[in-house]
Parts: C-alpha cells; sequence; structure tokens
C-alpha cells in the first residue's frame, strides 16, 4: 500500500486493543532469563569455538609486523586470524571505516584479527600474546585544533547549508541580537548488552545470529563483505539488549565470527569485550555551536542562525547539530549549516536522536538566554515564536503540531508560575531552580512489511524482521494484530528479528513503531479480506471482534474460515514525500533541580514531559521509552563525556565505570503526559513514534534549571562540578 | 580440529545452583559468570562489562548478591548459588520478576535478571536491618525511594527503566510487611 491520502475511519479507531495500557508481551521472558539473546544460542551449535579480538593499539598509522606464533601455541588455541588472512570486501552498510583494519590502521581499537580457541578463557589470554609492529602516524584528535579547516557538510544525504530569506541582513538589522557558542561532549550509546554474534556455516549459506536493530540491512552488510549472494545469508536478532543506534550496522564481531567459523569449520561466538566497544564502534561526536538569533524589541524571530562544528574520519557524516532548528522556531531570515573537519577518533555516527539530541541542547539554552534577555517568560517566547507551517519549508503545513499546548499544559502541571529569579530560591543548602525545553524530532516513515496468519487453533502469528530493542515492538504489533482480527493480544504470536520474515523498516530514528505496525496493519486489512471471502462475507463491512466476524445480521466463529486450513497473508507500506506537509513529534520537558551551595553538586528533583505524537500505540512502552530518554538527557547534561586522551588519539575512559551514564539514585519520579491526538496524515496507524522525542530538550531544560538555581550560565554540558562551583554565590 | 597442543589447566568445581548439584570441569580461569552461561546454559545471568562495573552478572551465592563476573567458579565449590532462572519461571513467577512486568522494570531487558536478583537481596538486607550510604537512622534503615536507590545503584539500566524499577520493589515490600 502506498500511503498518499490522510487515513480515514479503521478498525484501529475503534480503540478496544490498540492506545490501551498492556504490559509488555515479553515482559514474562525477560523477567525470568528466557529471552535469548544474540550470544546465548548452544542448540545445534556442536562445537561452537570462542573468538576474541585482537585490537589496534595506536589511532592512525601502518601495521608493519604482526606476530601470531606465540598465541597459536597457547593452550586451548585454535587458529589466530589476521587481516592478511581475510578477504572482506568494503565494510557494513552505514558504516565509514572498515570493519577489520590492517595493514593501515583508521582509528584506536579498530579491529585487526581475531584468536579462536576452545574457550572464552584461552582466546582471551592467547589474544594478549599476540605482538603487534606499528608504524605510527601523526593524527588530529583536537575539534578545536580542525574547526578553521572544516567544511560546510551535510548529515546522512541531507544538505549542509539551508538559507531562508537574507539571515546576515536580517540579523544586523535585528533589535535585539543575541550571539552565543555552545559546547556538547561526546557520547557513547552504552547500551548494556554488548555487540555479540555466533556463526554457523552449512554449505555456502551463513547463519549469523546477531544483536542488531536492522536485519535487512545487515543480511545486505554480510552478503557484500563476504562477497556471497544475500539469499545464503540468514540473520537472528530476536532479542536485542539495547542498541540507541550503535547496532544499526553490522559490527567486527559479525563478520570476524563469520570468517572464523567459515575457515575452522565449526560455529563461532564473538562477544566485543566491554572496554573495546567505545574505540572499536561508533560515538555521536563533539560538538562546537553557534547560535544568532535576531529579534524585534517584542520578542518575534526575524533571524535565526544555528551553525555546528563537528569531527569525523573522512568519508563520515557530521554531526547533523542544526537539523532540527530548520523546523522548530518561526522566523523569515534563516541560515543552518554543519560543518565537518576531519578526526582520526573512532567513527561519530547516529546514536539515539542524531544531531537533535545535542543540537537542541544549545537552541534551548539559548532560548532561555534570549527570553531573560527580552524580559520574557521562557514560555511565552517560545509560544510567540510557534509556527504551524515548517519555517524552512513554509508552504508544508506541520500535520500535527500541538507544541503549545504541550507547553502550556506542562506549565499548569509542573507549577512553573512558582519558578523564581535566578539564583534566589534557597532550601537550606540547597539553591533550586526550574527549566524548560521545546522537544522537537522529526516524524519519519519507512517502508515496512509483515505476514499474519490465522491458525486453525483461532491464535493468530505475526511475523516481520522489525526488532524489539527495548521499545516494545512485540507488544504494539501483537496489540496491532489484536485490534484488526479481533482477538485478544494473549491469543497472538508475534515473531521478530529473522531474516526469513518481511523486510521491515527496522527500529532507528523512532520511525519503527508508526512504520511496522503500518506494514502488519497493511497485511491485516489483506488477512481480513481473505477471511471474509472465507466465511462469504463482505469484507469491507464485516466487523472483527470478540473472535468472531459480524456482518449484517450474520455472525461467524474465525474458526470457521480456519477449518480446512489456516488462512494468511502479507503487507507492506510505503511512503511518499508528502508536498504539502510536514510530519514531526513536539513535547515540553520541565526539569526542577537543586545545586548543593557548597560543592555545586546538581541533583534532579522532579521531570515531567508533555508529548504529542499521534495516537500513543501503547501508553506503557511509550512511556518507558520517554523516562528512559529523559535520563539519557540526564546524563548529557550532568555526566557523559567521552574523553580524548591525544596521546593515544583515543577515548581514555572506555568503560562503564569512567563513562558515567546515570544510575538509580540519579533519577527521582519523572512524569510523562501524552496528549490524546491522532495524525491521519501520517500513516495508517496515525501514530509517531516517541522514543527519540524524549531525549531531544531534555539537556537544555536541565542547564535551564541549573541557571535558575544558581544565576550563572554555563554553555557547555556535561555542566560538571568543577564548573558549576565557579560561579556559584556564596553558601550561606 | 588443529591448534596448539598445550592442554587448558582445569579445575573441579561442585556447587549447587537453583537447588541442583552440579560439578563441572572448569578452565581454571572460568568465571561463575562464564560457569553458568557457557557451561550450564544458564543464560539469564548477563555480561554486560565483565568488569564489575554494571551489574548485569548479578546472582544470588549462599542467599547474598554478587557480580558473578568478578569472582572465578573455582571459589564457589559448595556453595549454594540462585540465578534468575531460579527465581521463577514464565508460568510461576517470582513476586518480583511478576512486579517487574506489571510496572515495566524493563526496556531491552539485558539487565532485568540483574536488577531483579539484587532487588529481592536488597529487600533481604533492608529487613536484616543492614545501613547504607544514605541510611538516617543506622539502627532502623527505612525502606524509602532513596535508599532503594542508592542500594539499587550497581545496576545499571541503560534504557533506564529506573523509577518503574523502584515502583516494582516497592510493590513486593508492601506486599511482604
Amino acid at each position: 500500500m502506498k500511503f498518499d491520502a490522510p487515513m480515514g475511519d479503521t478498525p484501529i479507531d475503534t480503540g478496544r486493543v490498540v492506545g490501551r495500557p498492556h504490559a509488555r508481551v515479553d515482559g514474562p521472558l525477560k523477567t525470568t532469563g528466557r529471552a535469548t539473546y544474540a550470544a546465548e544460542w548452544h542448540d545445534g551449535l556442536p562445537g561452537l569455538l570462542h573468538g576474541f579480538i585482537i585490537p589496534a593499539t595506536i589511532a592512525k598509522g601502518t601495521v608493519t609486523a604482526i606476530d601470531t606464533a606465540d598465541a597459536k601455541g597457547a593452550a586451548g588455541v585454535v587458529d589466530v586470524l589476521t587481516f592478511e588472512d581475510f578477504d572482506i570486501n568494503g565494510t557494513a552498510n552505514g558504516k565509514t571505516v572498515k570493519l577489520v583494519g590492517g595493514p593501515q590502521v583508521q582509528h584506536y581499537h579498530q579491529a585487526l584479527g581475531l584468536v579462536i580457541a576452545e574457550t572464552f578463557e584461552a582466546a582471551r589470554a592467547a589474544a594478549d600474546l599476540v605482538n603487534v609492529d606499528y608504524e605510527a602516524e601523526a593524527g588530529a584528535f583536537s575539534l578545536d585544533g580542525v574547526r578553521a579547516d572544516a567544511k560546510v557538510c551535510g548529515a546522512f544525504g541531507g544538505p549542509g547549508e539551508t538559507r531562508l530569506g537574507d539571515f546576515e541582513a536580517a540579523f544586523e538589522a535585528a533589535e535585539v541580537q543575541f550571539d552565543e557558542e555552545y559546547r556538547t561532549a561526546a557520547h557513547s550509546p552504552a547500551m548494556i548488552e554488548p555487540f555479540a554474534s555466533i556463526a554457523q556455516w552449512e554449505g555456502d549459506g551463513l547463519t549469523l545470529w546477531t544483536a542488531n536493530q536492522m536485519i535487512a540491512t545487515t543480511v545486505g552488510s554480510m552478503a557484500s563483505m563476504l562477497q556471497i549472494d544475500e539469499s545464503r545469508v540468514h540473520v537472528l536478532s530476536p532479542y536485542i539488549g539495547g542498541g540507541f543506534g550503535a547496532k544499526l550496522w553490522a559490527h567486527a564481531d559479525a563478520i570476524l565470527a563469520a570468517l572464523a567459523a567459515r575457515k575452522t569449520g565449526h560455529p563461532v561466538k564473538v562477544v566485543m569485550p566491554r572496554g573495546l566497544i567505545f574505540n572499536n564502534t561508533i560515538n555521536r561526536p563533539e560538538t562546537i555551536q553557534r547560535l544568532r538569533i535576531g529579534t524585534r524589541a517584542d520578542g518575534t524571530i526575524e533571524a535565526f542562525g544555528h551553525e555546528g562544528w563537528s569531527g569525523n574520519v573522512e568519508g563520515g557524516n557530521p554531526e547533523s547539530t542544526v537539523l532540527s532548528s530548520r523546523s522548530v522556531y518561526a522566523g523569515p531570515n534563516r541560515l543552518m549549516a554543519d560543518h565537518m573537519g576531519h578526526l582520526d577518533l573512532p567513527e561519530g555516527n547516529a546514536m539515539r536522536a542524531p544531531g537533535d539530541a545535542v543540537g537542541s541542547i544549545a537552541v534551548e539554552i539559548a532560548m532561555d538566554e534570549l527570553a531573560e534577555k527580552l524580559g520574557l517568560d521562557p514560555i511565552d517566547f517560545r509560544v510567540m515564536n510557534d509556527s504551524q507551517v515548517d519555517p524552512s519549508q513554509p508552504k508544508k503545513t506541520f500535520s500535527n503540531r500541538h507544541l503549545v499546548r504541550c507547553l502550556q499544559d506542562g506549565a499548569e502541571r509542573f507549577g512553573w508560575s512558582e519558578r523564581q529569579a535566578p539564583g534566589t530560591r534557597r532550601e537550606g543548602k540547597w539553591l533550586v531552580g526550574m527549566g524548560v525545553a521545546t522537544a522537537y524530532r522529526a516524524a519519519l516513515r519507512s517502508t515496512s512489511g509483515a505476514a499474519v496468519r490465522l491458525e486453525t487453533n483461532g491464535r493468530v502469528t505475526v511475523e516481520t524482521d522489525m526488532t524489539d530493542i527495548g521499545t516494545g515492538s512485540y507488544t504494539i504489533l501483537a496489540q496491532t494484530a489484536g485490534e484488526m482480527l479481533g482477538v485478544p493480544v494473549d491469543r497472538v504470536d508475534v515473531r521478530l528479528g529473522d531474516s526469513a520474515f518481511p523486510k521491515s523498516s527496522g527500529s532507528g530514528g523512532q520511525w519503527g513503531a508508526s512504520s511496522s505496525t503500518s506494514g502488519l496493519y497493511v497485511a491485516c486489512v489483506n488477512l481480513r479480506r481473505e477471511i471474509a471471502q472465507r466465511l462469504s462475507l463482505d469484507a469491507e463491512r464485516a466487523e472483527f471482534d470478540d473472535g468472531e466476524v459480524r456482518s449484517g445480521n450474520r455472525v461467524c466463529s474465525l474458526l470457521d474460515a480456519v477449518a480446512e486450513g489456516p488462512l494468511s497473508a502479507e503487507g507492506s507500506i510505503d511512503f511518499g514525500q508528502s508536498d504539502t506537509h510536514a510530519f514531526g513529534t513536539f513535547g515540553a520537558h520541565f526539569v526542577e533541580v537543586g545545586v548543593d551551595s557548597y560543592t555545586g553538586e546538581v541533583r534532579v528533583r522532579r521531570m515531567l514531559a508533555v508529548c504529542s505524537a499521534g495516537r500513543i500505540l501503547n501508553p506503557v512502552s511509550a512511556r518507558s521509552q520517554v523516562i528512559g530518554a529523559m535520563t539519557m538527557g540526564v546524563g548529557a547534561a550532568l555526566s557523559e563525556k567521552l574523553v580524548v586522551d591525544e596521546r593515544y588519539g583515543c577515548f581514555i575512559n572506555h568503560d562503564l565505570a569512567l563513562y558515567e551514564v546515570p544510575v538509580h539514585a540519579d533519577i527521582p519520579h519523572q512524569d510523562v503526559v501524552f496528549l490524546d491526538d491522532v495524525d491521519p496524515y501520517g500513516n495508517p496507524m496515525k501514530a509517531h513514534g516517541v522514543g527519540e522525542l524524549g531525549l531531544c530538550g531534555v539537556g537544555g531544560a536541565i542547564a535551564n534549571a541549573v541557571y535558575n538555581a544558581t544565576g550563572h550560565r554555563l554553555r557547555k554540558v556535561p555542566m560538571v562540578v568543577e564548573d558549576i562551583i565557579a560561579g556559584l554565590p556564596d553558601p550561606v | 580440529m588443529t591448534g596448539s597442543t598445550a592442554s587448558i589447566p582445569t579445575v573441579d568445581v561442585s556447587f549447587t545452583v537453583n537447588g541442583e548439584k552440579q560439578t563441572l570441569i572448569l578452565d581454571t580461569r572460568t568465571s561463575l559468570l562464564d560457569a553458568l552461561r557457557e557451561h550450564l546454559h544458564l543464560t539469564g545471568t548477563k555480561k554486560g562489562c565483565d568488569h564489575g562495573q554494571c551489574g548485569a552478572c548479578t546472582v544470588l551465592v549462599n542467599g547474598r548478591r554478587v557480580n558473578s563476573c568478578l569472582s572465578l567458579a573455582a571459589m564457589h565449590d559448595g556453595d549454594e548459588v540462585t540465578t534468575i532462572e531460579g527465581l521463577g519461571s514464565p508460568e510461576d513467577m517470582h513476586p518480583m520478576q511478576a512486579a517487574f512486568v506489571k510496572h515495566d522494570g524493563m526496556q531491552c531487558g539485558y539487565c532485568t535478571p540483574g536488577q531483579i536478583c539484587s532487588a529481592v537481596a536488597v529487600l533481604a538486607e533492608l529487613s536484616e536491618g543492614r545501613a547504607s550510604h544514605v541510611t538516617d537512622d543506622l539502627a532502623a534503615p527505612a525502606l524509602t525511594d532513596m535508599e532503594l536507590r542508592e542500594r539499587m545503584s550497581g545496576n545499571l539500566c541503560r534504557c533506564a527503566a529506573y523509577p518503574n524499577i523502584i515502583d516494582a520493589i516497592r510493590e513486593v515490600a508492601g506486599e511482604g510487611a
């Protein structure tokens, strides 16, 4: 089905199942340890061997010699394979650097080979016995160092620079001018399940159990790297221990497991050690951002300028800091541009809400600063510069933009009117402040297919290569099929993450929920037709409810339709470009912090997000997506920073003790409110995702709350104690 | 199989896992975590960092929670180990497992077994009157949200179901009281 016109009434609108809170259907498996993740398959894998990655320990240069003799002689070792043994064509789809380096080293901890042994312990010990000689070259590791040479560059095929009107002239003429610079640190996705793969060959066919968000992409990657036909690659990833973008692509574990299994004739498991993950794979790069905003005296924006600078490997993408600035606030004169400099650090790539997660921090601090300069409440300032058309493409109207309601509804719920002047509210040793920020993330849509089958026992089976990375895909797909076919969720079996099933959108860019359920919706429409035909009913008028099909005065059991065998159907959704509408998700974040007036420690005391994203398919999993994203925003604001050691050209804090993600003690009670709305222009489900929306703006709201608490403005995140304490008033 | 002819040093280990006596011949370097996952195929206990930094590998040893990645299997001869599989099954969940489902105390599920094992131990520690870093009255630790958050902080959840996990633990604590 090509979706190109607003959706009329559908069975989904009855809302008996979809839109109702439903516990995660995979919950009992996950809480009892029975959900099987990539490294955990054992059945049918006789003689399983363990691989341990040999990493490069320079950032740039050439391997001059690699001596594997000691490793090969170590107890339990079956073989040691290095880049000299491999013939890998290109790299994984979506990645820029090679998954296996050598002799040229492209970044620190790039894989150079694999030790294969009978036990994990033997492989690990032998990896330390591999001696590698290098001819190291000087590299570029500092964003400040390459900023002057950075070029305008677009991310993921988008434009590098966009303009509307005459930004420079309008900014120059503006009655109020604002011009500041901001910095955000590099981040690691730091999902708790490491990258992991088990590979097994049967003849010329590869089976790969791996942790991956995009099954079809990874089939393509493996086929092309191994130079075999896609039909010979079977990828399975039914449970994934978090991705946050890191598992959009195949990584070194996948290709090395496949090559080692082919070489040894045994199944091989490769789990990437935590210490390698930070430098071997991908990160969200550090950014510098300049905001120039010119307004009239009353606060109306006349000129909006946002420029970003980041660094990446040659051929990589810049961090698309200005992406959301094109669409959030009004202003007839606009300049948005991203610039990229060449760095020899590990590859930057798409971590959760790429671009927007950190772009929104700079923009939302700037809006707070400018509101104060104008003497306006920061909510009023945002409301007066709302835009129902896409400011950068004024011919397009937002299909569903309720930002103003999110801000105003949130202000009421949060008690915004009690916010006091900066640096004036004290509770004992605590300086207390409130902050607000807009959340915006595009509502992307992607081609997605599914198969659905009515079994002879009346149960329904859904199959698609869609993944559930914790997002709740299993549950919303079960709800969708349940609604469409009139059966309760517990009679729907959802099977995911298998390349034998129809291709889906996969999980990324918060498009998964709406796209995958829309594809299943189409499959269910087709199956309803099959069922009605079997029952000699009019499919268009038939009502599916409570295990029955009703039309006119006829009532049939679903079981009657499958008396002679199961009925199945496939379906797929495809989206064209709209000339008339822009699609987005919107929200408002509210945060209250306490800042210890002696130590500068920041405690987040309350958080609220009010979100508008069309129909919310399952308020339980959607809320979890948003609170999880809010927490990632707390990390970005207060603790998360990949620290570059310029001596070695690596992120030196490459473990979970020194790369500080928020823990239980950092996170207070969090409230999430979803506006009750639907977006018929978006897709058949009239729904959008929220997994990235929940992250956008959070860091800005926290920074603004810290400013409101202390009266000292910080323009660099994470806001660490040494920066905060410098601007604190006297403790007493 | 080609490769080295040197043999891997091994050790015999006997312990009880989820009520069943197990005797294993293990590479001496095998952690308790890898003994569970690779040898007993009890993969509910997760490997997140292998360095005691994430808590995903938390199990109960003789009733106390430990990071199973940080201790060698050979050190547990004679011990009683309880893993997430021993607490309950999908058909017969432990109250803490059921509360995690009810309150959506998970997303990707990878840290979840460790969170649940920790949570069960936390309630035991509190009932025994053990104090923590945030306890106000050392003689009588109270079951407050902050007390639970502090005690659960060794279990990272990157999906960040933190408030839901606290709600789940509170529910079980309430039922137990």
